[in-house]
């Protein structure tokens, strides 16, 4: 093997920018990403778990659209495909006028793809719920939403904080997908890094570490988020 | 005296057997050790980077490069006096074909890599054998021909390539207003092209004539504009391998010399419509260097 290691490539201009500018738009996508899929994934899992007919139907067909198609497809389809179907102004505004399509697209990409996730979730916290809770709160004279918003919510939420820090996490890694629309996020300006200076390796080993700090700060902001919120005695602890 | 003489001679004619037992180690390198053990010689090839290495119907390696790179065996052979000597062809990406020549499981990468001086940090090249210049790819009615008419519009370029980092520069350099929009390869950007998103896309002129020569009417799109850069194209080869990497040029020497090698170019590239260009018709010139 003759492979000439040169770890100082990664501290060198401009390929340490590059680095940075990398990670910072993985974080940026990956939360604006999360935004949109805690906000829509919850609405959508609460209407799933309480709707019937009709409703559920709905739900359950964006659930099953948006986490069965790969998300590697849907990037594709958002960014390529649904300008060309919507009406020819919008989708000239969509492709020439709006700032950053690749970016907003990869948002908005990531995001309802995660949000089918978090639906799921959310839908199958609350119905980990007891159902006196649902009964008694019903009896006390509160109403539907009354009943989501005081009582059933706050101990779903409790009990799918764990599989959240999953999808949380993925949502990161699920990022990286972004680069086949031409977003410059980390592995892409790592895969930069490669194809100008060809230290490979170093770059990729850089990616590895800087993906592996995001997940256990993750992981540690969700365990104490966890541990904040959790109530004493509840079944939704651990 | 006699038995001096007689002894004086055996000295001479050892020293002179030593000096040729001593060029003879340094006609050998790492990579002909390697063949000459084997018996085989691993040829990198890639899946579809057409017409230089791809892929045909029968899933055989074949193009150009490939074509040019038989010979190079063939020359490889007879020079260390193989009986037999079998090709051993190992798929190569761009991710992979830099460590796979530098590790030796590759002994030359045939395919279609710009050589730049970053590049000569991990891996040797050969003499070029092709040269592509950065050019832009519009659509006929659109009235572009150079990049500078393209301020105020958007250009679609590869992503992490060659042309990105020129064109960027180039953009950056003569303050125009052009939007970028990165693609991931080049079937993407003839897409962005076709759709509208952009209004030229750009890349090695050569891949350029080929997305046009695919698209449903060739005749909507044309390849305009000078060429922004020259970039070569060698074949790779581990590092300090001086005698393989010799065997290889001697070979690109000896078909640019007989005309052998503007054969084999026009056998791969008169299809396309790319006639040998006035640069490489010099470049050949340049390599075919006398035996």
């Amino acid at each position: 093997m003759s492979y000439a290691w040169n770890w100082g490539v990664l501290f060198q201009s401009p390929y340490l920018g590059w680095l940075g500018q990398g990670i910072a738009m993985t974080i940026v996508i990956s939360l604006a990403g999360w935004a949109i899929a805690i906000t829509i994934g919850t609405l959508i899992g609460v209407l799933h778990s309480g709707g019937r007919g009709a409703m559920r139907m709905v739900t359950g067909s964006y659930i099953n659209l948006f986490r069965n198609v790969p998300l590697l497809l849907q990037m594709f389809l958002w960014f390529f495909v649904v300008p060309e179907l919507l009406p020819k102004t919008v989708g000239t505004w969509l492709k020439r006028d709006l700032p950053h399509p690749e970016i907003v697209t990869a948002i908005v990409a990531l995001g309802l793809f995660t949000a089918s996730r978090v639906a799921v979730q959310v839908s199958a916290g609350i119905a980990a719920v007891p159902r006196g809770q649902s009964m008694a709160a019903r009896a006390s004279g509160l109403s539907t939403v009354q009943a989501y918003r005081h009582v059933l919510l706050p101990q779903a939420f409790r009990i799918v904080v764990p599989p959240l820090t999953s999808e949380f996490l993925t949502i990161f890694k699920n990022s990286s997908i972004a680069l086949t629309i031409g977003v410059y996020e980390l592995t892409a300006q790592t895969q930069q890094i490669q194809s100008f200076t060809y230290q490979g390796f170093e770059a990729f080993t850089a990616a590895t570490v800087v993906y592996m700090a995001i997940a256990l700060v993750v992981t540690t902001l969700m365990t104490a988020i966890e541990r904040r919120i959790s109530v004493a005695g509840s079944a939704a602890k651990g | 005296m006699k038995g001096r003489i007689v002894a004086l001679a055996a000295i001479c004619i050892s020293a002179a057997l030593g000096a040729a037992s001593t060029a003879a180690a340094q006609s050998s390198d790492a990579v002909v050790d390697r063949i000459k053990a084997k018996k085989s010689i691993a040829i990198g090839y890639r899946e579809a980077s057409i017409p230089f290495s791809y892929i045909d119907a029968q899933g055989k390696p074949t193009g150009y490069s490939s074509d040019l790179c038989v010979k190079v065996a063939q020359t490889v052979k007879s020079a260390l006096g193989l009986a037999e000597l079998e090709i051993k062809w190992v798929p190569v990406n761009l991710q992979n074909r830099i460590p796979l020549v530098a590790n030796g499981t590759v002994d030359i990468s045939c395919e279609s890599a710009v050589n730049t001086v970053g590049r000569q940090a991990q891996v040797d090249f050969s003499s070029p054998f092709f040269i592509s210049s950065t050019r832009l790819l519009v659509k006929s009615k659109s009235g572009i021909a150079e990049l500078a008419d393209l301020n105020g519009k958007s250009i679609a370029l590869p992503i992490n390539s060659v042309p990105e980092r020129l064109i960027k520069s180039l953009v950056e350099r003569d303050k125009l207003n052009i939007r970028i929009v990165p693609v991931r390869d080049n079937s993407e950007g003839f897409l962005a092209l076709s759709t509208d998103r952009v209004d030229a896309f750009s890349t090695d002129d050569i891949l350029l004539f080929g997305l046009r020569g695919k698209a449903p009417s060739p005749t909507d799109y044309e390849v305009v504009g000078k060429p922004l850069s020259y970039d070569s194209y060698g074949f790779l080869v581990q590092k300090n391998s001086t005698v393989f990497l010799s065997l290889v040029n001697a070979t690109l020497a000896r078909l640019a010399r007989e005309g052998e090698l503007q054969k084999v170019y026009q056998k791969w590239f008169e299809p396309l419509g790319v006639p040998l260009s006035v640069p490489l018709a010099t470049t050949f010139q340049i390599i075919g260097i006398p035996e």
